[in-house]
């Protein structure tokens, strides 16, 4: 770890209270979103965070950016813990953690104009006023690909792609040093997606920014993150450097969600080892004992439903969670699991 | 190629709709034939006529903003000659469709095991209760819906998406549809689940050899199921091909943007992606000439012709595919192997 950490979980923990209040008020019954998740995010890298809907990658990115307060564990940006700080404090923080939101629709106000959507946190933080305000938010504009002219439009004259990148605008306006980006591209077009993904990456490299990018779309993040880390039911189950978790993934989990992405190359279709998982993911308000994943894992054995299997480092920051993990041998290949 | 069976015949269909700020060509030229036990696919991206094609098909358009034109046979039936009590019978029991989203496709308040009863009845109004339970629980067995007598009796919200989604397939099915229409199917849905759906689609045309008409953005998923593919741009078909060739030889320069825009798993010469300039036009008002013209990075190669004339489906290189472009089939082919790699 030579470069220098922007960002750093520890053992971050979001429990919702579901179900009826029993007696003296207790929620009944706990949705455990986020158990236990750490990870270091260095300068100018990006993480990758994949998982299916409901694995708790929304609510980390709330975590994190302290929209939501976190049941237990730390948040440290800059070697400074940020998990309890309220008011001035964190208004402070929140210039330097910024968010991009995956529905570039809804996360725009519709009766503002793009000047006053991309210079709100300008204001909000009192940094600059009048001109040079507006001097900045039209540089900003520039920056991401939109017309400086545009200014005074409102979101519904913008397309897709174009309203998204209003949304970068606005969440690099503050010169943050790290990004979260939920879903940044899902809603849009594939041509568009691409436009957009390029643009994340020149504003990187030219900002130094560190990026958090959550997606479901295994291809997307293999083409954009360094490190990805994979989440099922709250907990990361494999993390480790792209090249080594999609190329030799470790943890079954991870190896059936590779094989179930189609392969946009109609000779590839049907190749032999597709692991089709049986099964929807378990309800997280009460999930499988020991290993969550055994339920859906053609390896499991009765050390997992007893033992939760630790995050292990398996050599070059190969991390994974499982007693079974994956033999070379088997490649993407041989579980019996077939349909 | 073994004898085919055409089962839909649709020609030159173009679907316009009158709003408030003109008049919409969500539709314009578009013709296809799809084959009994044959996947047929359609690629494009929002806007690009995909959606109202496939609601044409079942004339499920609002008949007041909507003009049709063009022919649509099913099993020779003319849809577009059909009365009301004809369409009814086609619906369903011809052509059945799947939905997007299975948690809209069904009824909150009625439990799935009366909504796949209810599309059995319509089509088999003197069945005895005993035979359409008989099929409820047969349908579900069939999508694979574990323990089908008691879940039968559940609300849709108590299923999970892809078991929605195989509750959709199940109503769609019933009537033994020789048509299914597939309007972004798994899209809703996660990767693993979205794996399961398509392997069930595929599993019950292999046993019942129904036609399916699969509607995606997702090349990947194009890749993996669908045998020939259209490829839609602003209401047109620009390409219509062999999956193989689509990827092999791709003929088309929206095809080639498409195909180098999308980011693969085995990712490793990581860097750009190609990207297609600009944004698709609006159908209000279309460019002259190709639509696709203001994006194309080809457009200055053709003395002009590419912003006064529409270009017209012709063959370009592989047998069985056609591309709607004024390049010289030589420059394309050229490019297109270039592209496919």
């Amino acid at each position: 770890m030579s470069k220098p950490i922007a960002l750093e979980v520890r053992n971050l923990v979001k429990y919702f209270p579901t179900g009826h209040k029993g007696f003296l008020g207790r929620p009944s019954q706990e949705l455990k979103a986020v158990d236990g998740v750490s990870f270091v995010l260095s300068k100018g890298e990006t993480l990758g965070i994949v998982g299916e809907s409901g694995c708790g990658k929304s609510t980390l990115a709330r975590l994190i950016t302290r929209l939501l307060d976190p049941s237990s564990g730390q948040v440290i940006l800059d070697s400074q813990d940020i998990t309890h700080l309220r008011g001035r404090r964190l208004r402070d923080v929140r210039r330097q953690i910024q968010m991009i939101f995956q529905d570039p629709y809804s996360s725009l106000n519709p009766r503002h104009s793009v000047g006053q959507i991309i210079s709100a946190p300008l204001e909000v933080q009192g940094i600059v006023s009048g001109d040079e305000l507006m001097s900045r938010v039209r540089e900003m504009m520039a920056l991401v690909g939109l017309n400086p002219e545009h200014y005074n439009r409102y979101p519904h004259e913008f397309s897709g792609g174009q309203r998204q990148r209003i949304g970068i605008a606005r969440s690099l306006i503050l010169n943050p040093s790290v990004i979260i980006a939920d879903e940044p591209v899902s809603a849009l077009d594939v041509s568009i997606q691409a436009q957009i993904l390029n643009l994340l990456e020149k504003l990187q490299q030219d900002l130094g920014l560190s990026f958090i990018f959550i997606a479901h779309d295994l291809s997307v993040v293999r083409h954009i993150a360094d490190k990805v880390a994979v989440m099922y039911l709250g907990k990361i189950v494999e993390m480790g450097p792209s090249s080594a978790v999609y190329g030799r993934s470790l943890h079954p989990y991870t190896t059936a969600l590779l094989s179930a992405v189609p392969v946009a190359n109609p000779k590839k279709r049907g190749a032999s080892g597709r692991i089709r998982l049986q099964g929807d993911v378990p309800s997280p308000v009460n999930p499988p004992s020991g290993c969550r994943f055994r339920t859906r894992c053609w390896k499991a054995s009765e050390l997992c439903a007893s033992h939760e299997p630790p995050l292990i480092d398996m050599g070059e920051g190969h991390l994974v969670a499982c007693h079974h993990p994956m033999e070379p041998s088997e490649g993407a290949g041989k579980p019996p699991v077939e349909r | 190629m073994e004898a085919s069976h055409p089962v839909l015949i649709v020609e030159n269909l173009s679907v316009s709709f009158e709003t408030p700020d003109g008049i919409v060509h969500a539709v314009n030229d578009v013709s296809f034939v799809l084959h009994r036990g044959k996947t047929l696919g359609i690629v494009g991206e929002s806007g690009s006529g995909k959606s109202v094609t496939a609601s044409s098909l079942m004339r499920l358009n609002n008949s007041v903003t909507a003009t049709t034109s063009g022919s649509v046979q099913v099993s020779g039936k003319d849809l577009m000659a059909a009365s009301d009590d004809e369409l009814r019978q086609i619906r369903g029991s011809e052509i059945a469709m799947v939905f997007q989203d299975p948690m809209s496709a069904l009824n909150p308040y009625y439990t799935v095991g009366a909504q796949i009863a209810e599309a059995y009845e319509v089509h088999h109004p003197n069945a005895s209760k005993s035979e359409v339970q008989m099929k409820v629980i047969d349908m579900m067995t069939k999508v694979g819906i574990p323990n089908p007598e008691q879940r039968s009796k559940d609300y849709p919200h108590q299923f999970s998406g892809g078991m929605r989604q195989r509750i959709v397939i199940a109503i769609a099915l019933v009537n033994d549809p020789k048509i299914l229409i597939a309007d972004e199917p798994t899209t809703a849905l996660d990767v693993t689940v979205q794996a399961q759906i398509l392997d069930l689609m595929l599993s019950l045309q292999a046993e019942n050899g129904m036609a399916i008409l699969l509607i995606t953005h997702d090349l990947g998923v194009i890749a993996e199921v669908a045998r020939d593919v259209l490829v839609m741009y602003a209401g047109r078909v620009v390409e219509k091909a062999d999956v193989e060739d689509l990827f092999e030889i791709p003929t088309h320069p929206y095809s080639w943007g498409l195909l180098g825009a999308v980011s693969s798993l085995d990712d490793s010469h990581r860097g750009q992606l190609k990207t297609i300039e600009g944004a698709p036009p609006s159908l209000l008002n279309l460019p002259t000439g190709c639509a696709f013209h203001p994006r194309c990075t080809y457009s200055s190669e053709n003395n002009g012709q590419c912003e006064t004339l529409v270009p017209s489906l012709m063959q370009k290189g592989p047998e069985h595919s056609s591309s709607a472009c004024h390049l010289q089939s030589a420059r394309v082919v050229q490019i297109g192997r270039e592209v496919g790699k």
